[in-house]
């Protein structure tokens, strides 16, 4: 399980010199991030949603038990998904199989890593197991992504190993207003730190509570050092077009997709429109006739308690 | 006389900002291509790392495949790295949808397990000289079969092909654009500089 890893903090695209083919390594990790960007990764409840997600062109999905807005109305614990049926969607399809564990549950990323998923999702739209301490992300060989709803946050999930971040929205809302202020604020916050002198950056760096070295290479290079996408509360291809422009790199869309009144084509839709996005007129001819979105939930009237993105610090 | 060739990047998903990136490196003018239309300036096509079985959909839904393909028949240098490759071969396992089938090569897709099965590797590839090219390999596709007129560029140990060319197509099973060696771009813009030279014959 142990994997070969660029130094903590050290989050460069760098090559080790070993002649000998390795694995786990941060390169190989980070590197199938790449291949997703510019795609959409959809959450499937079963082998056939998952068929359905691949033939309308996603990327890759995300195999859970239930989707986001139904584990917001059914309420209790939220957990991974039966092992049972993330290898019954590993079997159905040939793109790659995320799966979600619960915030600090390392035991549940061992599993899923064992079930041969291709990234785990630390997330918080299942109950956190701790209230500490994320998964240390670093001892596995396969790769994470994890939420957040500002730089502070991505940065310290970097830290701790993840190769992928996603602005948190709200899940299971429907609602875009929290993916976008998410995602405002994170490249707010890259902006500040580019244009900031760089004697300023170590205390920049216990502002965010993250670690110098990557502060520092924001400042330098105006992005994160992964690969960035957005999600929480997509359910349009107008919204998934709107977080492109708004600087994702890619969408995850749950509820959004299988919630709908007419899932193939919602699903073929936000595909077209991640591709297309600075495209008024592909997404004006994407936009019609996909049916009924999701319901969608005002943000205001959830009790604060329930509140996905306050999971994770 | 001659201007700088123009390379075109099949940019409907998958790292094609990181293609661009290099190939500014090397001074050539560069395209996102998207649709149809903007086939028409370049001298060389890249068809990047991503997932195929979205590249193969979105080439069919924008229109592109048949006009790629023909420009291929035409000599247009192609080079597709991994998921690319996946789209030029003529046999793709698993691939249950049409891709551009230029190249006379079989490829298995996942040849070498899932993501934990990832790994990177220094390999020495035929034609490419200096020291041995540092690849990542990530779920790569794997070549099974090379055809007559195919050249095997570079295979693992094992005897896994991956890398190969056949007249102006290429294909890897790795990515050169994300470890900052340009020197199969350098090799792509080549071919691109005698498709241009040819081009400007026959247009005058």
């Amino acid at each position: 399980m142990v994997a070969t890893n660029e130094p903590r903090a050290a989050a460069t695209n760098g090559a080790s010199a070993d002649k000998a083919a390795i694995t786990g390594t941060w390169a190989v990790k980070t590197g199938l991030a790449q291949m997703l960007k510019g795609g959409v990764i959809m959450d499937v409840v079963t082998p056939e949603q998952a068929k359905i997600a691949e033939e309308a062109g996603a990327c890759a999905v995300m195999a859970l038990e239930r989707v986001p807005s139904d584990i917001r109305k059914d309420g209790g614990v939220a957990r991974m998904s039966d092992p049972e049926m993330i290898t019954g969607i590993i079997a159905a399809v040939t793109i790659p199989v995320m799966a979600k564990a619960r915030i600090g549950h390392f035991v549940e990323a061992q599993v899923l890593e064992a079930l041969g998923v291709d990234y785990i999702d630390e997330s918080e739209v299942l109950t956190p197991a701790d209230e500490s301490h994320h998964i240390d992300k670093q001892q596995f060989k396969v790769p994470f992504v994890c939420g957040c709803r500002n730089l502070g946050e991505a940065l310290r999930r970097i830290s701790e190993g993840a190769a992928m971040i996603r602005t948190k929205g709200e899940a299971g809302t429907g609602n875009v207003v929290e993916a976008v202020r998410h995602m405002r604020t994170l490249w707010d916050d890259i902006r500040r730190i580019q244009n900031m002198p760089e004697d300023e950056l170590f205390s920049a760096a216990k502002e965010l509570s993250a670690p110098y070295d990557l502060v520092k290479y924001v400042h330098d290079h105006g992005k994160l050092p992964v690969v960035n996408f957005s999600a929480g509360g997509i359910a349009t291809p107008a919204d998934a077009a709107l977080m492109m422009q708004l600087g994702a790199e890619g969408n995850f869309v749950g509820s959004g997709i299988f919630k709908s009144e007419n899932p193939e084509k919602m699903a073929r839709a936000i595909v077209k429109a991640t591709t297309h996005f600075r495209d008024a007129n592909i997404l004006a001819e994407v936009s019609r006739g996909t049916g009924d979105a999701m319901k969608g939930l005002e943000i205001s009237a959830i009790p604060e308690n329930e509140i996905l993105s306050k999971r994770g610090w | 006389m001659t201007s700088t060739p123009t390379i075109g990047v099949l940019a409907l998903q998958g790292d094609f900002a990181e293609h661009i990136a290099m190939l500014r490196e090397l001074g050539v003018a560069t395209a996102e291509i998207r649709v149809p239309s903007q086939l028409a300036a370049i001298d060389a096509l890249i068809i990047p790392g991503g997932e195929s079985t979205t590249i193969t959909r979105l080439l069919d839904i924008y229109e592109l495949r048949e006009p790629i393909r023909r420009l291929g028949l035409d000599g247009l240098p192609i080079w597709g790295t991994c998921a690319g490759a996946i789209v030029l071969a003529k046999q793709a396992t698993d691939l249950d949808r049409p891709n551009l089938a230029l190249m006379d090569i079989d490829v298995r897709r996942n040849a070498f397990g899932r993501q934990v099965d990832s790994f990177e590797e220094d390999i020495a590839i035929e034609g490419i000289d200096g020291p041995r090219f540092h690849a990542v390999f990530i779920r790569a596709p794997g070549i099974e079969r090379a055809g007559a007129a195919v050249r095997v560029l570079a295979a693992l140990d094992d005897g896994t092909i991956v890398a190969a060319q056949e007249g102006r197509l290429l294909a890897t099973s790795f990515h050169p654009e994300l470890t900052g060696d340009s020197r199969f771009h350098a090799l792509l813009v080549s071919l691109a500089k005698v498709y241009q030279a040819e081009r400007g014959q026959t247009s005058k």
